[in-house]
């Protein structure tokens, strides 16, 4: 075959393939979802690609989409790069999506300032920028259902009141073992803050990602320093070595502590030595929900999902399906708003802003207890709602607290210093011009 | 003069007042100096063959402890799946040297190690699709590597010797001293040191070029599996740890890139060089030092030493 001939056909072949692409924006809702299946952040990224798409992949073979409309799901590889995370925003933003989620507080970043001009919701679930939390300055960007420093004040908070109250935190020191990227560094302004307030050293140990799986310097720090607490803001490999690190260097597990993160596969990192440490979560683990049921039938035993069988109920796989059904309910409430069956990325932001889940209506959806209550407005996409703690006991979770209210006060004063700032700091940052709904 | 305190007179006074803690930061360094030398062993090896920087000698580390670990959990016993990785280190060898060297005879280096940086994207690909991207856990037990603690109460405290780093710097040690013996001393040791010398001085006094490549991508698989089955048992097998191989950049730089006896001193003195700027000095600075101070540390001796600690002195007439 001559070059030319080759290249006719790969032209013709492209057209053709082209063709039978846009079926995306005729009849159907598209929903890109922005994952990472491979790289060293692949071990926490692939539960949470497995949730997210199955849960969506449930309402189109369950319920035929959502409202009578199927769900176009197509999923982008970041490999939790923010420059890929860009390219992937790039290549899926002329296909009209009503959302894009980009699991990774780098790649949020640099979309910010493009989600009001393209007119796509971002929709960053618990990680990304904490003041995009004030609506009427982001009202593109949600962050539910809660900031990174709203996690940081949970876990604050519940050291404090194991001390005996906020006050006995006076002369104490914490550690804070962090990924050196965005994503780490996000909580330390609220953290110094606290620090200030409450009169403990804050310690720092920063983690490059080249060093993600070689932090016994960290460890050998730790040592030295003594903190009375260590709290981690991990992600990927980074959570089960530095588990397995405590282990090692002999530091008392039931002090460290987490945010919402690490993995079953990361507790279990530091074998039996493990038990006693400690995250913040929000929903529940485990497949027994009618919803969750609903997964295994009508995707996973079909053969649609690339989740092995025992991981879906998995913490992180959860996480994704809470993701997804977040996306699944703006898109239905913009449904409701707007009276058409198509949404657009407009109307899913004006979805996002009038969620409402309670308790009644996670029954209705088959998840009934798999989370608090939880509902966005016009000004706060963020709900600020609490977590709670659970605890590794060697071979699972286990809930060990009540659920735990952020400091909101504190928070509060940051967030809109921030947010303020922020604006400021980017000339030419739009006022807020869409109308809210009475609604929110 | 508060800050040059701080540099110059409190790390060291520091170190008098708790020595328990710099023996526990030297053994530390030790340990990860050792692993690093490993890594470095398997870039040095290919260099001194074939005048190659092997890109993909990371991923040959991930890949070669995924095959162990993977072929496990499919059933396989241990010591079996072990002897089934060495065999894939032998095949990649064998293929590595039919699809890739034999082809690029005779081109300039830059081509050669280009073709490296495309057999690390295939490896991660290939690796990826077979095992899939999830980190897995070492099986330490089943290969009877020791686990446990010994605290020894030395120097008014208390240091903690991993039974597992212990056992990792013995057998890469032993490992280190066989390749450098069989390298030195083998009739394939010479017609390596031949190879390396000249291509084509080998070729015309009969050496295989072909079966040296083999030989030597071999070692440098089975240098591979035991940095992978060692960095794998303390901190779990991922696709991360090939990030880790760059550590042996700055061993390379400082040990030469054609000395077994430079890697293993230079790894020793980046791993332990390292530890202790981060311990002692990394606070000044808000900690993390350790990934760009390795590189402080070979280019300081690289003012001295251009060539490397051990690396071979180049005079070329002009």
């Amino acid at each position: 075959m001559s070059f030319r001939k080759l290249s006719l056909g790969l032209a013709v072949a492209t057209l053709v393939g082209g063709a039978a692409l846009p079926a995306f924006a005729q009849d159907s809702v598209y929903v890109p979802l922005f994952t990472y299946r491979t790289g060293p952040f692949a071990g926490s990224g692939i539960y949470i690609a497995d949730g997210m798409h199955d849960y969506l992949q449930m309402l189109n073979e369950r319920d035929g989409g959502i409202g009578g409309v199927k769900l176009a799901l197509e999923e982008c590889e970041t490999g939790y790069d923010t420059k890929k995370g860009v390219e992937c925003y790039e290549s899926v933003k002329g296909k009209n999506p009503v959302v894009v989620n980009p699991w990774s507080t780098g790649i949020t970043l640099p979309l910010i300032p493009r989600a009001s001009v393209d007119k796509i919701p971002i929709l960053s679930m618990a990680y990304g920028l904490s003041a995009s939390a004030r609506g009427d300055i982001f009202p593109w960007i949600f962050n539910p259902p809660a900031t990174y420093w709203d996690g940081m004040s949970m876990i604050v908070k519940y050291i404090g009141e194991k001390e005996g109250g906020l006050e006995k935190l006076k002369g104490k020191t914490i550690g804070f073992l962090h990924l050196d990227a965005a994503f780490g560094k996000e909580p330390i302004p609220l953290l110094n803050e606290l620090a200030k307030t409450y009169g403990f050293e804050v310690k720092l140990y920063p983690v490059a990602a080249q060093d993600m799986q070689n932090q016994s310097s960290q460890w050998l720090s730790v040592r030295r320093d003594r903190p009375d607490y260590m709290i981690m803001w991990g992600w990927g490999s980074m959570n089960g070595a530095a588990v397995k690190e405590a282990v090692r260097s002999g530091y008392p597990m039931d002090k460290f502590y987490s945010v919402w993160w690490p993995s079953e596969d990361d507790a279990r990192a530091g074998g039996a030595g493990a038990k006693g440490f400690k995250m913040l979560n929000w929903h529940s683990v485990g497949a027994d929900l009618p919803a969750l049921k609903d997964i295994q039938k009508h995707v996973v035993d079909k053969g649609l999902s690339k989740a092995p069988k025992d991981s879906v109920g998995t913490l992180l796989y959860n996480r994704g399906v809470y993701n997804s059904l977040l996306i699944a309910e703006a898109i239905a409430t913009a449904q409701k708003l707007t009276g058409k069956k198509v949404v657009t990325g407009e109307d899913v932001r004006r979805g996002m802003e009038n969620i409402k889940l309670d308790p009644a209506r996670l029954k209705e959806l088959g998840l009934e207890g798999f989370t608090g209550g939880m509902e966005l407005t016009c000004s706060d996409h963020n709900s600020h709602s609490p977590a709670f703690m659970q605890e590794w006991d060697g071979t699972k979770w286990v809930k060990i607290s009540e659920p735990i209210q952020p400091m909101t006060e504190q928070v509060r004063a940051q967030l809109d210093a921030a947010a303020k700032d922020y604006a400021e700091k980017n000339p030419g940052w739009p006022k807020r011009t869409e109308a809210c709904d009475k609604a929110s | 003069m508060d800050i040059l305190y701080k540099i110059f007179i409190e790390p060291f006074v520091f170190m008098g007042e708790a020595p328990d803690l710099l023996l526990q930061t030297l053994w530390e360094g030790l340990v990860s100096g050792v692993l690093y030398a490993l890594i470095a062993l398997g870039f040095v090896l290919i260099f001194k063959a074939s005048g190659v920087f092997n890109f993909a000698q990371g991923i040959m580390v991930v890949f070669s402890a995924l095959i162990l670990v993977g072929l496990y959990e499919k059933g396989v016993p241990a010591f079996l799946a072990l002897l089934l990785a060495v065999g894939a280190m032998l095949l990649l060898a064998m293929a590595v040297e039919r699809v890739v060297l034999r082809p690029l005879v005779n081109q300039p280096d830059i081509i050669l190690f280009m073709a490296t940086f495309g057999l690390t994207y295939f490896l991660i690909g290939f690796g990826e699709l077979i095992f899939g991207g999830s980190p897995k856990e070492m099986i330490t037990d089943a290969l009877y590597l020791p686990q446990g603690t010994t605290e020894v109460d030395l120097l008014g405290g208390m240091v903690r010797f991993q039974h597992l780093d212990i056992a990792a710097a013995v057998i890469a040690s032993i490992m280190i001293g066989v390749l450098a013996v069989f390298f030195s001393k083998t009739r394939i040791g010479r017609a390596l040191r031949a190879v390396a010398d000249s291509h084509k001085a080998a070729l015309s006094v009969g050496i295989s070029l072909n079966q040296i490549w083999v030989i030597v991508w071999f070692a440098a698989g089975i240098v591979a599996l035991v940095a992978g089955i060692m960095w794998g048992a303390r901190s779990g097998v991922s696709f991360a740890l090939q990030i880790i191989a760059l550590k042996a950049l700055p061993v390379l730089i400082l040990g030469g890139f054609t000395s077994i006896p430079g890697a293993i001193i230079g790894g020793l003195i980046i791993g332990v060089g390292e530890k202790l700027g981060e311990f002692y000095w990394g606070p000044l600075v808000g900690g993390g030092i350790e990934t760009w101070l390795a590189y402080v540390i070979a280019l300081l001796f690289l003012l001295y030493r251009p060539q490397g600690l051990f690396g071979e002195k180049i005079i070329e007439r002009i």
